[in-house]
């Protein structure tokens, strides 16, 4: 079956190999029999609700950010549209802070967000930098963990309610105190986990894709197992270099 | 180098040598005895500790100034380009091996007694202390590439970083700039002894902006700029069509550019003073630019064209930036990987060569490689599975190595997953037929690791040997 991925803002947003992600959506879902269809939505591009099953939006430095952010935001409406409409959603660290209310920045200046997320960004003297683990429990009973690298100097708050996306078993997270990382929304997920955070966590790249054909379906399928002995590695070296030298609070 | 000799201030007085520089030039002996590394950082790291004013007594007794290198990609290269062109003029203090923060400027000047000439790379976030500290009377910009977010922050810190270096710098100090890049070409705005250097081939431009491309946007207005020719990543030359700001006039420019495979490269070097074909036994389209900052600085220092021409012919290599050494029946090629634009560089000279069909990838995550290994991920690896029968993925993170492969394409059954070095280096020479050549892309630490190894073998000789040689 056709997947048809909605990616905003390549060309602004791929400061953390954001690409690599879309490689390992793409491979898996082909392995799968699925074909991905990626395109590329920039500023002054229409955004259709309906016509995606997936969005895609990564990272980008500051400046980055502050050059596409009218446009995103511009593009917000739709997007909530698409997204409450059942298209699944993975936003990382830049397009995670820019998909919340608001982000402001180091000078205090405010960029609008889309609001997507129940959530908004403070930018912080410090960055929080490091190794990061998570335990996440996206479908009830399952618990997976996620290893990923964060880079942020942004501060995200959760409202009141909110549901993260996990919980931080090692690095700093959201805001370095909360003990939480990332957001959920439906089948939306933010996060500031990169590394790229899909290939050494590929449980959550066929979360994804079940989401979106599920999108298409009306079912998530449940996928035969591939063979991720690669993976599991990558994962391992990566959740135990977050145990031994992710950020602490 | 007469005439610029004449000109540089005699000193009225010599600073004693303190107690504490006497004592970290015993820490060098003792770490060298100990086995620690050659004691590369390790006088350095004490005198900074001691006093680090010395490093600024020690730079005032050069009789003939400090010159230094900044720049994501080449600043060893270039260095040693530097190095190889002013040998003959002057006695070097030059941190050769690639210690590049205060503590490794402040070893080299220990170790260099009787030198006239400092001539130091520095590390990109470095610059402006070293340069507070040293007043150089060059310095030399090359490029600034995403390269180790998580050591250096965005791109536009380290810029910002480095205007304001530049602002402080004297104004007698020369300041040579890579016009090519936007970001560094716009520094020599508003500097009186600036020299912009560049490359004018169009031949060469890539038919797109690489997708390791970082200041795509105009300087001035953020427009996204419009390129007559793209070289290296956003290296090339390039013009805002909203506010006009373009690639500056260019002083030092390589023209007519042959590259020849993992042979070496020649071009038309043109300079104020003249021109001259430089025929390089390095290769690559990155190794022109190293050249243009090596002719540009040396140029600065007073050096006559066909010195430098001289200098750049006779240069070989630098430290584990592209060696081979014999191992035995085969050898190995060494070319050191350590972020998206330069290993991008890298696999391009590969592949227009003759493109390997097994290779050996070391990937760390040490602090001087990089915590955070995503950039592997925005290198263009592709152009080498054509060829790849076989890669052998080693190093710390060698797992997530094998999977930038997997997804781009490569058969799993093609990538062997050989954590320990040694191991990994003997599988790769193992892979090699007799009378071949292993082809050996490690990051910094690893390429280390890799260096100590095949002297342990017997193979080469340590480079504190080197540099004492």
């Amino acid at each position: 079956m056709r997947i048809a991925v909605g990616h905003l803002f390549p060309d602004y947003l791929n400061i953390y190999a954001d690409r690599g992600n879309i490689a390992v959506l793409t491979r898996r879902a082909a392995w799968r029999g699925h074909e991905l269809e990626v395109e590329a939505i920039g500023a002054g591009d229409e955004l259709r609700p309906g016509a995606h099953d997936l969005y895609y939006i990564g990272g980008g430095q500051d400046r980055e950010q502050e050059l596409i952010a009218p446009a995103l935001a511009a593009l917000g409406e739709p997007l909530r549209e698409a997204v409450s409409g059942g298209a699944a959603l993975l936003a990382v660290c830049g397009g995670y802070q820019l998909l919340g209310r608001a982000y402001r920045d180091q000078s205090g200046d405010e960029l609008p967000g889309v609001g997507l997320f129940p959530l908004h960004t403070v930018a912080g003297d410090r960055r929080m930098i490091g190794d990061v683990l998570l335990e996440c429990e996206l479908e009830p009973g399952e618990r997976r963990t996620l290893a990923g690298f964060e880079n942020h100097a942004g501060r995200t708050y959760l409202d009141e309610g909110a549901e993260p996306l996990g919980r931080v078993l090692a690095g700093f997270g959201n805001d370095g105190e909360s003990g939480y990382e990332g957001c959920r929304a439906g089948r939306a997920i933010g996060t500031y986990l990169h590394g790229p955070l899909l290939p050494r966590n590929p449980w959550l790249a066929d979360w994804l894709l079940a989401q979106a054909l599920a999108q298409r379906t009306g079912e998530a399928p449940s996928f035969e197992p591939l063979a991720d002995d690669l993976e599991a590695a990558a994962h391992e070296v990566s959740a135990g270099r977050a145990r031994t030298r992710g950020g602490r609070y | 180098m007469g005439e610029q000799a004449d000109t540089v201030p005699l000193m009225g007085f010599r600073a004693p040598l303190s107690a504490e520089i006497a004592l970290a030039r015993a820490a060098a002996g003792l770490s060298r005895l100990a086995g620690a590394g050659g004691g590369t950082t390790v006088p350095g790291k004490l005198l900074w500790k001691l006093d680090p004013g010395a490093v600024d007594r020690l730079a005032a007794r050069l009789p003939l100034g400090a010159a230094l290198v900044s720049a994501t990609n080449g600043k060893t290269t270039t260095s040693a380009m530097a190095a190889r062109i002013l040998a003959p003029v002057a006695r070097l203090a030059h941190n050769r091996s690639g210690a590049n923060l205060v503590s490794g400027v402040a070893s080299a000047l220990l170790a260099s007694r009787g030198a006239e000439l400092g001539l130091f790379e520095v590390d990109e976030a470095a610059l402006p202390e070293v340069a507070r500290r040293l007043r150089p009377r060059a310095v030399c910009l090359g490029n600034l590439f995403r390269d180790q977010l998580d050591r250096y922050g965005e791109l536009e810190l380290v810029a910002a970083r480095w205007r304001a270096a530049v602002e402080e710098l004297p104004g007698e100090t020369a300041l040579m700039v890579n016009g090519d890049d936007p970001q560094v070409g716009d520094l020599a705005h508003g500097h009186a002894q600036a020299t912009v250097f560049g490359l004018d081939d169009p031949r060469h431009a890539s038919p797109t902006l690489q997708h390791a491309a970082d200041s795509k946007w105009c300087v001035r207005c953020g427009t996204p700029y419009v390129y007559e020719a793209a070289y290296i990543g956003h290296l090339g030359d390039y013009r805002c069509p909203s506010c006009g700001h373009a690639r500056p006039h260019l002083d030092v420019v390589a023209r007519a550019v042959d590259l020849h495979g993992l042979e070496g490269i020649s071009f038309e070097l043109e300079t104020p003073e003249g021109s001259s074909r430089v025929e390089l036994s390095v290769p690559g389209l990155y190794n022109v630019y190293n050249a243009l900052a090596a002719a540009a600085l040396t140029r600065a220092l007073g050096v006559p064209l066909e010195s430098i021409v001289a200098g750049l012919q006779g240069f070989s290599a630098a430290f584990g930036r592209f060696e081979r050494i014999a191992l035995g029946d085969r050898t190995l090629l060494t070319l050191l990987i350590k972020n998206p634009a330069g290993a991008n560089e890298v696999v391009r000279t590969l592949v227009a060569g003759d493109p390997p069909h097994v290779l050996l990838i070391a990937l760390n995550d040490e602090i001087a490689d990089g915590r955070d290994v995503s950039w592997i991920w925005d290198v263009d690896f592709e152009p080498l599975l054509g060829s790849l029968e076989r890669l052998v993925a080693t190093g710390e993170r060698a797992a997530e190595l094998a999977l930038r492969f997997k997804y781009a394409g490569l058969p799993e059954d093609a990538i062997e997953v050989v954590p320990e070095l040694d191991a990994a280096l003997d599988r790769g020479l193992e892979l090699t037929p007799a009378g071949a050549e292993l082809v050996a892309l490690p990051t910094y630490t690893a390429m280390l690791a890799l260096r100590e190894l095949v002297a342990g073998r017997g193979f080469v000789r340590p480079y504190w040997e080197e540099a004492a040689a």
